[in-house]
């Protein structure tokens, strides 16, 4: 827009006042899942001791904290992949829709609750099936171009490969690979989306175009994103959580939580003093 | 690539000249009260000082949050920072305009001193000094700014000029003391007007051109 | 320079000399095989020998057809025997997990792979040759496909093994169940190295005689169906190697060539298809 005189503008700005993240906590939206006393044990040893946490519908929450502290192991109680472990024991509450997680079939709930990981993980496929796999062992038949192509478009990748869809997934680069990933996870209409580093193994030009991604993704679906780069939490997230030595320390909206923290331990460690 | 955090630097500085549209315009509205003796305006700038109060607020808030949850870099990050100088900035054109006000509210039952030749020169001088700082926000204009700075010295003489002529009335006549007091005090907030409108400027020449102008003096090397 | 030095650089000199004229008579011997049976059988190998029968005793010429055939059917039912087996037990050892029962399999496999051929032969005889009173390309197949168990079995399982934990985890938080990820993402991403350990494998049984002496004997004509005896490569240069005839000496040579370049095309194929790009993810 090209407005001459600032008193042009703005008049143009009471128009347009923008709104910044909310300042309530999450008990005023509505929450797609919630945590309630949450405890996760190693066989003997105790990784998480009595989570509670709301994750707030169409909006990025984000785990952070030290290597060890127990993010990456809450992140993976929310699709129940921590029962690949033989030792993993699980106790507490988690809910999806008001629905327990336990009670549900698990392979619906993992449809339901998608995942992307650390290191890009592509199928040894083509770019389409890997984006076709979650429709077709879920039993869908037909539509399955639409549907590719819907997702590769929603994870930014559809201008990119839209030529090279029956081509191996590894001659993508890093970046497209791993939206690929986001992209394959897209295709099963998930209503949450669980990140676990996504970025870490990116640079930072691919780095941004994912965090873009995800405010865009983040109107029609729930994330929540796990990063041991905080500065990525406080840029990308609506709401934070700190956790150390699998204890939650604090949980806030972001902005909140990384200008006026509450707890000395949140504050140190934001403030790089850390250890 | 389009970024998201450039929507929060847009709604910043929106709000910004919002807040400087405000400003301007109680300057303005005080002065009017002055020169026309006229209650109204007067009555409307203090009614409105909360308003410039609370947009500083806000935007030394949306100052805080960019500069915690982005990390911004190189224009981004002088553009914030000279947002937060010209919000003090323009709060304490706020004040001056209330101050104004006040003068007003006090003369407007007192004859005219004297016909009024330099104050609203003075007062057009200064209201432009504003709006072309702003402006130059606007449109990152460094030549608008570098004007602005020309123009503080002539602000300053005419401030002189009418300190100089009302103490001759104030001396002539021991009943016109207190309405040329006031007078006096009105012409000074008008030079502080223009003053922080020159340190608006400065601070645009900063965010656009990353040098800063202020104190020529200090040796920089 | 001292004495010490010069003792130093002679005692180098030596060693590298004696282990690099080892390692060149380790390569040579190769080629000194196959130099030998070019050189004595390359003259043999003609298009009879690929497709006429042995001659009766006394006259010159034939083929042995029949054995390379017989080879060939003895060789598929092993692998039909073979490698479901070993496979799936490999697949259920990568994925399927516990401390001591796989340790035991492992153990017991590496055991079975060290038996000696020809008691694997032995068996089968008592077992099948025994019960049925005769010799038969069945019997035959059993003792290779099981000397086919050992390397089938622990070859997929360490490329099962090498695919990465991410692949599975990926295939699963998408809400694949167990049984679907190995078969739609594990297996697929393994199979070159899989196909390779098959290869090899074969390639290794091809070539065992002892247990065929006692299994599938022999047969100078045709064996059609799977339960009569059937001539084999690998018997037929025993029995003509040792036999008074200079015309089936010729013939073994040329039959030794015929393996062995069988056997080592399907060595080279097998490297092949495992040094094909995108077999693993890339790092």
């Amino acid at each position: 827009m090209h407005t001459s005189t600032a008193l042009g503008l703005a008049k143009k700005a009471l128009e347009n006042r923008g709104k910044q993240p909310s300042a309530d906590a999450t008990a005023a939206l509505s929450l797609r899942m919630k945590i309630s006393d949450l405890n996760f044990y190693y066989g003997a040893k105790q990784a998480l001791f009595g989570i509670d946490l709301g994750v707030a519908t169409n909006r990025i929450t984000s785990l952070i904290g030290p290597s060890g502290c127990g993010k990456s192991t809450l992140l993976r109680t929310l699709n129940r992949l921590h029962e690949t472990l033989r030792q993993a024991r699980l106790e507490g509450e988690i809910l999806l829709d008001g629905e327990d997680i336990l009670s549900l079939d698990v392979t619906d709930l993992r449809r339901r609750v998608g995942m992307v990981f650390q290191k890009p993980n592509p199928f040894p496929k083509s770019v389409f099936d890997n984006v076709a796999y979650g429709l077709r062992i879920n039993g869908c038949k037909g539509g399955l171009r639409e549907a590719v192509e819907r997702s590769l478009t929603r994870a930014a990748l559809w201008d990119e490969v839209k030529d090279q869809l029956h081509k191996s997934a590894y001659a993508l680069s890093g970046g497209q690979q791993q939206r690929l990933c986001i992209a394959r996870a897209l295709a099963v209409d998930p209503e949450v989306i669980l990140l676990d580093e996504p970025c870490s193994a990116l640079d930072p030009v691919n780095t941004a175009k994912i965090e873009e991604l995800l405010f865009q993704l983040k109107e029609n679906c729930t994330i929540v994103i796990v990063t041991h780069n905080m500065q990525q939490a406080a840029r990308v997230s609506d709401f934070t959580a700190f956790l150390l030595n699998g204890q939650l320390v604090e949980f806030k909206p972001t902005p909140q939580l990384f200008t006026t923290p509450a707890d000395p331990r949140t504050e140190a460690y934001i403030t790089g003093r850390f250890g | 690539m389009e970024r998201h955090f450039e929507r929060y630097l847009e709604e910043a500085k929106d709000r910004l000249l919002w807040m400087g549209s405000l400003a301007e315009r109680a300057v303005h509205q005080a002065v009017r009260a002055v020169l026309e003796a006229d209650e109204a305006p007067a009555q409307t700038v203090l009614e409105e000082e909360h308003v410039l109060n609370e947009l500083q607020i806000e935007i030394d808030d949306r100052v805080v949050q960019l500069l915690a949850l982005q990390q911004l870099m190189a224009a981004d990050l002088r553009f914030v920072l000279t947002v937060a100088r010209i919000n003090n900035d323009l709060e304490r054109i706020g004040d001056q305009a209330v101050n104004i006000a006040q003068s007003a509210l006090r003369i407007v039952r007192h004859p005219r001193v004297k016909p009024y030749v330099d104050l609203p020169r003075m007062s057009e001088l200064a209201e432009e000094m504003v709006r072309d700082s702003l402006n130059a926000v606007v449109r990152r204009d460094i030549e608008l700014a570098r004007s602005v700075l020309t123009r503080d010295d002539q602000v300053d003489q005419l401030r002189d000029q009418i300190f100089r002529e009302l103490l001759t009335y104030m001396m002539g006549d021991s009943s016109l003391v207190f309405p040329a007091f006031e007078l006096i005090l009105v012409a000074k907030n008008l030079e502080r007007v223009g003053d922080h409108a020159t340190n608006i400027a400065e601070d645009v020449i900063y965010m656009v051109a990353g040098h800063d102008v202020r104190h020529p003096a200090v040796d920089r090397r | 320079m001292s004495l010490r030095r010069i003792w130093r650089k002679v005692v180098n000199g030596a060693m590298l000399s004696l282990t690099g004229v080892c390692a060149l008579i380790a390569v040579s011997v190769l080629f000194l095989i196959l130099g030998y049976l070019v050189w004595h059988g390359g003259r043999s190998v003609n298009w009879s020998f690929f497709t006429e029968l042995q001659k009766p005793v006394g006259e010159t010429g034939g083929g042995m057809a029949n054995a390379i055939v017989g080879s060939a059917k003895l060789l598929l039912l092993a692998s039909l025997i073979g490698v479901p087996i070993g496979f799936l037990g490999g697949v259920y050892l990568a994925e399927f997990g516990g401390r001591t029962f796989p340790f035991i399999v492992r153990y017991t496999t590496d055991l079975l792979n060290g038996v000696p051929s020809i008691v694997i032969g032995i068996f089968v005889y008592s077992l099948i040759v025994l019960r049925t009173r005769h010799f038969s390309t069945l019997a035959g197949s059993v003792a290779l496909g099981l000397m086919m168990i050992p390397i089938t079995l622990r070859s997929s399982e360490e490329f099962l093994r090498l695919v990465p934990r991410s692949l599975r985890e990926g295939a699963m938080a998408l809400g694949a169940s167990k049984w679907k990820t190995i078969l739609t993402v594990v297996i697929p991403a393994a199979y070159r190295g899989i196909l390779t350990a098959v290869l090899l494998a074969l390639a290794r049984v091809a070539g065992e005689t002892a247990p065929l002496l006692f299994t599938a004997f022999s047969n100078r004509f045709w064996s059609s169906g799977w339960n009569q005896p059937t001539a084999s490569l690998p018997v037929m240069i025993f029995t003509y190697a040792i036999a008074p005839y200079e015309d089936w000496h010729r013939q073994a040579w040329a039959a030794g060539l015929v393996l062995l370049a069988l056997v080592l095309a399907t060595n080279l194929v097998a490297r092949l298809v495992l040094m094909r790009p995108g077999s693993l993810p890339r790092s």
